[in-house]
């Protein structure tokens, strides 16, 4: 064992020309998290309404809502990952997909990046908010028909504000599967935390403090996201009611 | 588009993808699978333990894997595995690992992360007057676990066990970043030679769902069939 340790490495210049390898790793974090946000909101949006489908009593809802659940729950996410970045491109109307090639660096990977973990995370949370909407009591339907509320109605006043509120540990947990997912995103060229710290690597040498700062910074978001949800579950929860288990497979 | 598609692209490479890449995709599911189950099962023991300090230790073990990407974790291994090899040794210099080979240990202890958490459930479904009981008989703890726990540990937990797998098998197209040569890996180097990365991905793509979309109604069934009735 004769690695050299050197752990002033963070406060040398990095050859990039933009400062210090720790603004480097800054940076990555910063595409990270702007990477892992935006793909979560498309992915509560879009997972919320394939879920809401999955529960309705319409046929053809279900099976769409089936169908895109299997699809992309099916799928390695590298694999889609590609799709997003070489493969759509080809099938968009040409004056677009020449538009989607020519974007600036950091577009060229973060939309498709964002894209990829949006619809792949989304399966995910549906899957959630169909357990969630399920593990109710079928008497809460029941009553908001009663009521004379219509299907949506029922939903949106009845339903849904308790079905979010029971999977929200499940939820934290997808949260924090699409910030780590978001390393994959290094393969299509994005340059967030996984790959500063593999530039920092390959330019200076020094592997080990460099997966040593990511790792230190993974843990740290992991805290902070579990501290934060931690919070949001005290004041939201419902006494009596446990969420439901799903298992979708970690990873 | 679909028009100049080239099915002759997948015809070509047939054998270099299934008989190369899909054998090593395959070997490695099965390999971090049984080593994953194998140390997972182990450390759900040690978190389970009375005794603190092994609970301790196996509880940051879990918990550091389970919050750092897969990408970083294979990384990790790539570059430190050579080192530790050394240390065994007692070599001065990082010793050679294959690349098959670091990959493996990569996923088996990465996997044994998750294998862990699902075991300790399946410890836990396990009524505690089970384990008194064994103790009672007379078996010591190794015994209990053997004979009495761990089967039962078992049974109920296959189902999660094997979707668990089929994340495992999904997951190992992530050695693509170390340049392997796995089920991916061969498609993307048949892609970017022939310049035909839209027919390779899409095939590729296709060729994972099929696998996981039946090993996934596989698992539903046999959920049914291995369900005990309480």
């Amino acid at each position: 064992m004769n690695y050299h340790w050197n752990w002033r490495i963070f406060f040398e210049a990095s050859p990039d020309g933009h400062g210090t390898y720790l603004d480097t790793l800054i940076n990555g974090l910063g595409f990270t998290l702007v990477t892992a946000l935006s793909a979560w909101i498309m992915a509560l949006v879009i997972g919320s309404i394939i879920g809401v489908m999955r529960t309705t009593p319409n046929k053809w809802a279900v099976r769409f809502g089936n169908a895109y659940v299997e699809l992309f729950r099916n799928i390695p996410l590298l694999v889609q990952m590609f799709l997003w970045f070489f493969v759509l491109p080809e099938f968009l109307p040409k004056s677009m997909g020449t538009a989607m090639k020519q974007m600036t660096p950091p577009w060229a990977s973060l939309v498709p990046a964002v894209l990829c973990l949006g619809f792949f995370t989304a399966a995910r949370v549906a899957e959630q908010v169909r357990a969630g909407i399920q593990a109710l009591p079928r008497g809460q339907n029941m009553a908001g028909t009663a009521l004379g509320l219509t299907v949506p109605q029922t939903y949106r006043y009845v339903l849904l504000p308790m079905a979010f509120r029971i999977i929200l540990p499940p939820l934290t947990s997808e949260f924090m599967n699409i910030i780590k997912n978001s390393s994959v995103a290094l393969t299509i060229g994005l340059v967030e935390l996984t790959a500063a710290a593999r530039s920092i690597q390959e330019f200076s040498f020094q592997v080990f403090e460099a997966f040593t700062a990511a790792t230190i910074v993974y843990i740290c978001i992991n805290v902070i996201v579990v501290l934060g949800m931690r919070f949001l579950e005290r004041r939201v929860q419902i006494p009596g009611f446990v969420g439901p288990s799903v298992n979708t497979g970690a990873h | 588009m679909l028009g100049n598609f080239d099915f002759n692209v997948i015809e070509r490479s047939w054998g270099y993808l299934f008989r190369e890449g899909m054998t090593f995709t395959l070997t490695l599911t099965a390999l971090a699978m049984t080593g994953g189950i194998f140390f997972g099962t182990l450390l759900a023991m040690m978190r389970l333990s009375s005794i603190k300090p092994l609970a301790w230790i196996a509880g940051v073990y879990v918990n550091l894997m389970r919050s750092i990407p897969l990408v970083l974790v294979i990384f990790w291994f790539y570059f430190l595995v050579p080192y530790i090899g050394a240390y065994l040794i007692g070599s001065s210099q990082p010793i050679k690992v294959g690349a098959f080979y670091s990959s493996v240990i990569t996923f088996t202890l990465f996997e044994a992360a998750y294998y862990c958490e699902i075991m300790r459930a399946g410890i836990q479904s396990v009524s505690r007057g089970q384990v008194s009981a064994g103790y009672a008989l007379g078996l010591d703890y190794w015994q209990v676990m053997a004979k009495v726990i761990l089967p039962q540990a078992f049974r109920n937990m296959i189902p999660i066990l094997l979707t668990q797998t089929i994340v495992l098998f999904q997951d190992t197209s992530l050695v693509y970043v170390l340049s392997i040569t796995d089920f991916l890996g061969a498609a993307s180097k048949v892609a970017q030679r022939d310049g035909r990365l839209v027919e390779m991905y899409i095939f590729a793509a296709l060729v994972y769902f099929v696998i996981c979309f039946g090993g996934s109604l596989l698992v539903k069934q046999l959920q049914k069939k291995v369900a005990i009735v309480r």
